[in-house]
């Protein structure tokens, strides 16, 4: 990100030494900065780089947990370009993102325009928000109850408009579209805020001269908002779409998976075979395939959208 | 998960987040004296926004404070169809199990209150230690001057761009060897030291406090360490308090983790135990209204969080930096 540009540091030649006896300030602070470091330091060698060297290490091995890992060369990467199920699941996982993002941002989109159109009020952005204070299990399970085949109340409401009962986690065509907008209902409020907040960043001067010239509504949307929040767009889709392609916990509460494999997202396999196979190092194998799917998602994301340049610089 | 790490948060400075809204009221006030239908409409759609997030919220409450047989002969019943608060009380372990049963309760014990304890313990324990490590850290990177400053900070820079996903399986077999599987340290651990979003986000804060300040204080007689706690902190507790809650709220609704690392009742936090619960109860027989109900006390300490600081949380979501 492009926040980190500003350096307040003056030079340390900046004050004149004191001649009066006062302790001089060292040039220095590298004792204290050690000091100030080593927490966290400890935290990100133990608890995130090492688990990086690692996970990839133990990609190459055929870990189980029980005995030590044993080298194994590409073995693990030769199986996982011949799993069905691992393609099949990265198939399940991009229908997943794709209806996830695609409904998400556009809801968000929406709801930001609206908030920014129509009103300042923090009561309002607090209660779009409220989904997201809840955790994606509480999420799932309400829906679990709500969309219920039999006694749930979403099923009851399509029967009095004549439509026959839908099982929408439990019909293998209904469950991903299911969970994706249970996501969607969770996610659309924060995702609406931070678009809400890159709309504000806009100058009001871009819409005053929109205005002056006769643009209408409809008009200066497509011409003048959403060219200036490219950037913005680029970043918020970044974030979520990374998020997206992460999803387990949903899953994993309302239908673990089922039914028939139709929901068998990748963390969901990974876990699976990780920790109710004990492959541990097929797992990080895995695990390593959707780190690389994540960072070529991200890269050319960045290149589309050219996140990096903004209409207004 | 990993949505608020990536979120950043804004800085609120007064004048700059509230010039837009002193800014606006001049220009609605025209408007809304012809009320165009356009406008009408927008508030229809938003209307209809709102029902969508907030109805599941009371569908919640409503099924929360039914018996289970009810719930399956009325369905569809706006209001707890046989209102009872027992399934409050059977989650909370103070209804008998005659009761229980005759509400559709299971026979079997839920141990809620060792689920509440363990969230509020790794939660607690997450947030104080991981604020504080990485106010230290943002403090050596903002403050002090040391060599190699800048390329140690592009290191933690660069953890920001690792998925947390991808070191969950390593991390395991870390606590693993380390003896702390099902153990509250071992949820609470990774996350403890610091997190990159953590260190980077109060970085930025600390470079916005004015070095008179600090060097006033040190020239009082304050060492550096004291300078650090009796000055800096405090001075940032604006940002402190929006990350402390952020991280409160990111470690109490954690799914994945835990379920990785804890498997018995001793370090169960509540996430895991409703996905347990769910997962136990019979396709037919679901104890809904408990399931419910622990729903709702699992999330209203995040409400009651969100009620006292909702503009604070509201306001930290944006970007700050980005033009």
């Amino acid at each position: 990100m492009t926040v980190l540009t500003q350096q307040p540091d003056r030079p340390p030649s900046g004050r004149p030494s004191s001649p009066d006896g006062k302790r001089r300030r060292r040039p220095d602070d590298t004792r204290t900065a050690l000091f100030f470091i080593a927490p966290a330091a400890l935290g990100l060698a133990v608890f995130l780089a090492w688990p990086l060297i690692r996970g990839i290490w133990l990609s190459f091995t055929n870990y189980n947990l029980l005995t030590d890992p044993e080298f194994i060369g590409l073995a693990n990467y030769r199986r996982l370009i011949a799993d069905p199920i691992f393609w099949d699941s990265m198939l399940t996982t991009v229908w997943y993102v794709v209806l996830n993002i695609g409904i998400q941002t556009a809801a968000a989109l929406t709801i930001a325009l609206l908030m920014y159109r129509l009103t300042q009020s923090t009561l309002l952005r607090g209660l779009v928000l409220t989904p997201y204070l809840v955790s994606n299990v509480v999420a799932g399970l309400v829906w679990v109850w709500i969309l219920d085949t039999q006694f749930g109340v979403g099923n009851q409401i399509l029967g009095w408009l004549g439509i026959d009962p839908i099982g929408f986690f439990t019909d293998s065509a209904w469950a991903i579209p299911t969970i994706a907008l249970v996501n969607v209902w969770r996610h659309m409020g924060y995702t609406a805020l931070l678009i809400f907040a890159g709309l504000q960043t806009l100058p009001a001067s871009v819409y005053e001269a929109a205005r002056l010239d006769g643009s209408g509504e409809i008009r200066t949307f497509f011409s003048v908002t959403m060219p200036l929040l490219r950037p913005i767009m680029a970043l918020v889709l970044i974030m979520t779409v990374i998020g997206s392609f992460q999803v387990f916990d949903t899953v994993a509460v309302t239908t673990n998976g089922g039914p028939a494999n139709a929901t068998n997202v990748l963390q969901l396999y990974i876990y699976d075979l990780a920790f109710d196979r004990f492959q541990f190092g097929y797992a990080s194998a895995m695990s390593v395939g959707l780190l690389i799917v994540l960072g070529i998602i991200t890269v050319i994301q960045y290149r589309m959208t050219r996140a990096d340049s903004s209409d207004l610089a | 998960m990993t949505t608020t790490n990536t979120s950043s948060a804004s800085v609120p400075s007064g004048p700059a987040s509230s010039a837009p809204g002193d800014s606006s009221p001049a220009t609605p006030r025209k408007r809304t004296r012809r009320l165009k239908p356009g406008r009408i409409l927008a508030w229809v759609v938003m209307v209809v926004i709102l029902l969508i997030t907030l109805l599941p919220f009371y569908w919640i409450l409503r099924t929360a404070l039914s018996t289970n047989p009810s719930l399956l002969s009325n369905p569809a019943s706006l209001t707890p169809p046989e209102f009872t608060t027992g399934a409050f009380q059977r989650v909370l372990g103070m209804q008998s199990t005659e009761d229980a049963l005759a509400e559709g309760g299971s026979g079997s014990a839920l141990n809620f209150w060792r689920y509440l304890l363990n969230s509020v313990m790794v939660a607690t324990l997450v947030t104080v230690c991981q604020v504080l490590f990485s106010a230290m850290a943002a403090y050596a990177f903002s403050r002090l001057r040391w060599r190699g400053r800048d390329k140690v900070f592009a290191l933690f820079l660069a953890g920001l761009m690792v998925p947390t996903v991808f070191t969950l399986l390593p991390n395991f077999v870390l606590i693993q060897q380390l003896g702390l599987i099902d153990t509250v340290l071992g949820i609470a651990l990774p996350t403890m030291f610091m997190t990159p979003f953590a260190v980077f986000f109060l970085r930025q804060f600390f470079l916005g406090i004015p070095m008179e300040i600090e060097e006033a204080a040190r020239l009082d007689g304050s060492s550096r360490i004291g300078t650090f706690f009796r000055v800096i902190l405090p001075m940032a507790g604006a940002p402190i308090a929006t990350l402390s809650i952020l991280t409160y709220m990111t470690a109490w609704n954690d799914y994945f983790w835990p379920l990785m690392v804890s498997y018995t009742d001793s370090s169960r936090v509540l996430t895991v135990a409703l996905g347990v619960f769910r997962a136990q109860s019979p396709q037919s027989g679901t104890d809904w209204a408990g399931l419910m109900a622990a729903s709702l006390i699992a999330a209203l300490p995040m409400f009651l969080l969100f009620l006292a600081f909702a503009r604070r949380i509201v306001n930290s979501i944006g970007f700050s930096g980005i033009k």
